[in-house]
């Protein structure tokens, strides 16, 4: 039995939360005294199979093949089937970026197992993981338990678990050969691009005023921008703000936008789904105003009040008037 | 183009949730319930879809009775008709035997694209459009930001992390995950209310579809998350509350 994190590269660069991955089957590998083994997949990852070696792990498989090339989902799904009926691992850790989501649902399918996806914690009971996830946008969680044969597939969310914690060891590294072809790989993936040159760059940014559905209606963002305008921040908003077109795309904070860590983050309206939350929990200090005393923007936050954001906000706005005098 | 629409009811946004009896789920005697949000636009995509090049929306829904409603808003903004596969107990099935139940579903109705929102706002997986790709034998694409048809098949753009995109050409049929934001929502009109009461709604049984339930995971515990942090809340009218959120935020957070 063993424990098998799958962890993601891009054109030879590591996805950072391929390290927050490692660190948690690292930590369930030591708990259920199982070893560890990772895998990396692409054209050729020798380097990054190199950089894993000097971690603590039994085994890391260099998955290799041209057709590898260019994410797929057809080939990565295959290529990764493949290694995994081979290595029979017990357990298998994925980091929950939007690649795994691509892909993860259908190679658990092609085993026919289920994955338990956007994890955010675990524990070990009676010698089996049992996993944290969340429900409702953040308001629930839920311990979920494997009922039926393993492997066992989970995909862990980001900052869940910290990359700091990955142990220094040695492994030795095996280069695994899938049996792909180019016949079977039915999407074609074309370059990446991004929309524009970033007009705001969010991230400089040392105060923050976020916004949310709360505000309801376009007609009702100035009552932000004042406030933003007292403390001299970058107005922000979460996803449905600029989905609705209320602010553009290039100020959206979360897992679509921008990932920022102000000195100070005032969420307005923001109920603080995950998508949101991974991108800004990261903030010295946040303050958050919901009219939801149970919004899970509220777990994240260092300052709260609980009430109507058109009487609190114009409020707010005359007390930081007065304080700056 | 035959266009299949997965939709989902979902507890409204706005709920007030508590922890039921069972400590396993959640109390939803008293929810109202709306389409998931990611699902709508995916039915918005596909009433588009099918504006520009013709053909049929069939709206797709796995749930008790009671999602007859959502079923109902969905023919109302233009589906033309919908498939209710009727289950009072989802609980019973994990991601992959829904899936599989939708799966025997959509196989009888040889659609060229299905359609998904990315996930769910409820249980949140963001799987039963992958998993109903691989089960249909479908290529598939996710988190889709824009759908173009083309010779031999559609070219899509993919989101990606921290602002990158990606367009993706594929044959025809295949599976989309739509992702909110992609079109500006309809609302239904007056006209389209009324014509839905004598729109199609064919209802299925698992036992009509072959499908048995199945759960190879299980909820141990559904529960209010733990803080992470210790919350400071100020109480009290805005003024009040206002003034000791900028006093702290002076003297003990020293950011203003």
């Amino acid at each position: 039995m063993s424990i098998l994190a799958i962890l993601e590269q891009r054109g030879g660069a590591w996805h950072r939360m391929s390290w927050e991955t490692l660190a948690a089957a690292q930590q369930l590998g030591s708990e259920l005294g199982q070893p560890v083994s990772a895998a990396v997949a692409g054209h050729d990852v020798s380097a990054l199979a190199q950089e894993l070696a000097s971690k603590q792990l039994d085994r890391v498989y260099a998955v290799e093949h041209e057709l590898l090339k260019d994410y797929t989902p057809d080939g990565h799904a295959a290529a990764l089937e493949q290694l995994i009926r081979a290595a029979k691992p017990h357990v298998v850790l994925f980091p929950h970026t939007y690649q795994v989501r691509d892909f993860a649902p259908k190679l658990a399918t092609a085993l026919e197992r289920v994955l338990v996806s956007d994890v955010v914690a675990h524990r070990v009971e009676g010698g089996e993981p049992v996993f944290v996830r969340q429900l409702f946008q953040g308001k629930m969680n839920v311990d979920v338990r494997f009922a039926g044969d393993s492997p066992y597939f989970a995909s862990i969310q980001a900052g869940a678990y910290r990359a700091d914690k990955v142990t220094a060891g040695t492994a030795t590294v095996e280069k695994f050969t899938p049996d792909l072809s180019a016949a079977a790989i039915r999407t074609k993936p074309l370059e990446l691009f991004r929309e524009s040159q970033r007009a705001v760059d969010l991230t400089a940014a040392e105060i923050i005023v976020s916004v949310g559905r709360g505000i309801k209606e376009a007609e009702n963002i100035p009552i932000v921008q004042k406030l933003a305008d007292v403390l001299g921040a970058e107005l922000a908003a979460s996803r449905p703000i600029c989905d609705n077109g209320w602010l553009p795309m290039e100020r959206q904070v979360g897992s679509s936008g921008q990932t920022v860590s102000p000195k100070l983050y005032l969420a307005v309206g923001i109920s603080g789904a995950i998508q949101h939350l991974v991108g800004m929990k990261g903030s010295k200090t946040i303050v958050a105003i919901n009219k939801d005393a149970e919004a899970p923007i509220f777990e994240v936050a260092d300052y709260g009040i609980v009430g109507d954001l058109f009487q609190v906000v114009p409020a707010l706005v005359e007390e930081i008037e007065k304080a700056k005098g | 183009m035959k266009i299949v629409v997965c939709i989902k009811q979902v507890p409204s946004r706005d709920s007030v949730l508590r922890v039921s009896a069972t400590g396993n789920w959640i109390q939803d005697a008293d929810l109202t319930y709306e389409i998931n949000e990611p699902d709508a636009y995916a039915l918005e995509e596909g009433l588009q879809l099918k504006e520009k090049h013709g053909g049929e929306v069939v709206a797709l829904c796995a749930g008790p009775a009671g999602a007859a409603q959502t079923i109902r808003e969905g023919l109302a903004k233009g589906a033309d008709r919908a498939i209710h596969i009727e289950e009072e107990n989802l609980a019973a099935y994990d991601p992959l035997a829904l899936a599989r139940l939708m799966a025997a579903a959509l196989r009888a109705e040889k659609p060229d694209v299905v359609l998904t929102g990315l996930q769910s706002d409820d249980l949140g997986y963001g799987q039963t459009g992958v998993i109903l790709a691989q089960l249909l034998g479908l290529p598939h694409a996710t988190i889709i930001m824009q759908v173009e048809k083309q010779e031999g098949g559609i070219r899509v753009k993919r989101e990606l992390e921290d602002g990158w995109f990606q367009h993706v050409e594929m044959p025809l049929p295949a599976l989309l995950t739509i992702q909110s934001g992609i079109n500006k929502l309809r609302y239904a009109t007056l006209m389209g209310i009324k014509k839905a009461k004598t729109k199609e709604v064919k209802r299925l049984t698992a036992v009509d579809l072959g499908v048995t339930p199945a759960a190879a995971i299980r909820f141990e515990r559904v529960y209010l998350p733990e803080k992470s942090k210790h919350t400071q809340i100020f109480e009290g009218a805005p003024k009040e509350a206002a003034a000791k959120l900028v006093e702290k935020l002076k003297f003990e957070a020293r950011v203003l």
